[in-house]
């Protein structure tokens, strides 16, 4: 049987009186491309947090690479990749700068730091743009180079938050063929999305409830088990019998 | 009548390095629910900014209700609402405070208007005490609609109101924005989603400053014919890699749960894709001449105009 990367079991987060995760117990499998869905406000984000050492659950269990979450949390962050729509890059930093920068932190040899810049740079295409700001690039670009960075320290699993946001259609899916080639390499994605379409690329989806993980499985399973032939039908089934407001 | 009209409008930043619109010209009928579909960095916002009087063009006419956005300036900005894309509301007031404030910059009162927001409000009032900075993305999105309503406007600009909404959220809005239109509001709506296409009269397919196509949706998916084939296999890690290496195929993209692979036009798709799949050693193949969607057809004049 293939190894669980993140493991959850009964994973509760409250704040004050308000229940944001509601004893979630999932698994994902290494290498597994696995989508994280559900409405805004049906704690994806508390979830999310969590998972990446960055919130101390309220009670359950749950495990990131193999490490704890309540006790483990600076060892998390530094066998996870992230990355979201809201924060990727420096915009007042070139291509360059962002790839050594963020390396840096994820702990890379000035050596490794070298090597694997001028390899990415030419793998994205980039070389032309490479001493340029990336704030002078379109959208799509920066995801890509975001992306890339979130990976270059090869960790276990990269969390990626709405990563394609507003970003036009064919960049959008070299995006995700970025993706398949990362899992493909053994790193494990987790991800949340808002466009249906993409849901179908995972693995595997959980569609979360008003802090619950109301449906989980493939998406044809999914589709089977709702008796529908698309997921954006799954999802506004499950979605619509919400009650909490957001 | 037209209640937008633009006229060879051109806007760039960074003295001249930038083009964020090229030579844009087009018209909104009256009372019609007009889209912008294009992805981030396709001028959308800098067309919003400029119909609003926010912004001056490089060069070209707009005009607004029959006003100039440039001389009519303080006209304008008592007929429409705009609401950006990025929240723009005051994060330390709170709901209802944000609402009269806006009602009395008009010179108006929320009284006088409730009738248009009144279906919008009362999913937000029960919070109304609440600073908006402390609202969720949806409820934020629905103040803000609100507060570009209440001097009750002519024209409504919405700048990619649905971004970062999850689907249910997404449709409930589309159908307020109907509710709008049939009250007699012209609504001109920005959006990266091109499955939202389908909720307007007419739609502009935006991208990198220039309108590539301007129609209904289905006259403009009908004249851009393709010929189009959902193809699945078993291995979809492998039919992706071994589609990219056809050099018959004219593109290949990933939609949903298939691949979408277009080939030159009279070509036989279905026995040719079974046929080279199979050599490559696929199992499971599905290969089915299907319809070109919107997003199809974006990708389509992407390509073109490259």
């Amino acid at each position: 049987m293939a190894k669980s990367v993140i493991h959850t079991q009964g994973l509760t987060r409250k704040f004050g009186d308000f229940v944001a995760v509601n004893a979630i117990t999932f698994d994902v499998q290494e290498g597994e491309i696995f989508g994280f869905l559900g409405a805004n406000g049906a704690g994806k984000t508390t979830a999310m947090r969590i998972l990446c050492g960055l919130l101390e659950p309220t009670s359950g269990q749950a495990s990131v690479a193999g490490y704890d979450v309540y006790k483990q949390n600076e060892e998390i962050k530094k066998h996870i990749g992230y990355m979201s729509q809201k924060f990727s890059l420096y915009e007042n930093l070139t291509v360059r700068e962002n790839i050594q920068f963020f390396g840096g932190i994820y702990g890379l040899t000035r050596k490794e730091l070298r090597e694997k810049t001028d390899v990415l740079i030419e793998r994205l295409g980039l070389n032309h743009e490479a001493d340029k700001l990336v704030g002078s690039l379109p959208l799509g670009w920066k995801q890509k180079i975001s992306f890339s960075v979130a990976i270059l320290h090869r960790p276990k699993v990269v969390f990626l938050d709405e990563p394609t946001g507003g970003v036009d259609p064919i960049t959008r899916r070299q995006f995700w063929d970025m993706i398949y080639e990362a899992a493909h390499e053994g790193i494990t994605v987790f991800v949340t999305t808002h466009y249906m379409d993409e849901a179908e690329y995972c693995d595997r989806v959980s569609i979360m409830v008003d802090g619950t993980i109301a449906a989980l499985d493939t998406p044809s399973g999914l589709k089977r088990q709702f008796n529908v032939n698309t997921m954006d039908e799954v999802f506004l089934q499950l979605a619509r019998g919400a009650k909490r407001g957001e | 009548m037209s209640t937008v009209r633009v006229e060879n409008i051109t806007k760039t930043y960074e003295k001249g390095q930038v083009v964020a619109l090229d030579n844009v010209s087009f018209e909104v009928k009256s009372g019609e629910l007009f889209g912008l579909i294009g992805p981030d960095g396709a001028g959308k916002t800098s067309l919003f900014r400029i119909l609003t009087t926010l912004l001056v063009p490089d060069a070209g006419k707009a005009e607004v209700a029959g006003l100039d956005v440039v001389k009519d300036l303080w006209e304008i900005r008592k007929l429409v609402g705009y609401m950006p894309g990025k929240f723009s509301l005051y994060q330390d007031l709170s709901i209802e405070e944000n609402l009269n404030f806006f009602a009395t910059v008009f010179n108006t009162t929320v009284e006088k208007n409730y009738y248009l927001i009144e279906e919008i409000y009362v999913q937000i009032e029960p919070f109304k005490h609440r600073l908006a900075g402390k609202l969720s993305g949806g409820m934020k999105q629905k103040l803000a609609l609100c507060c570009a309503l209440i001097h009750e406007p002519k024209v409504l600009f919405l700048d990619e109101p649905t971004t970062g909404v999850d689907p249910v959220s997404r449709k409930e809005f589309w159908d307020m924005l109907d509710r709008l239109k049939a009250k007699g509001i012209t609504i001109v709506v920005s959006t990266p989603y091109m499955d939202e296409a389908s909720r307007c009269d007419r739609i502009a397919l935006i991208q990198k400053g220039k309108i590539l196509e301007l129609d209904t949706l289905e006259q403009i998916i009908e004249r851009h014919a393709q010929n189009l084939y959902a193809v699945d296999a078993d291995n979809r890690y492998g039919l992706m890699k071994d589609l990219r290496t056809n050099t018959e195929i004219v593109s290949a993209f990933a939609f949903g749960e298939v691949q979408h692979v277009t080939l030159p036009p009279q070509m036989s798709g279905e026995s040719y894709l079974k046929n080279f799949l199979e050599t490559k050693g696929h199992t499971g193949i599905k290969v089915k001449k299907v319809a070109p969607t919107i997003e199809d057809t974006f990708i389509k004049l992407m390509l073109e105009n490259q």
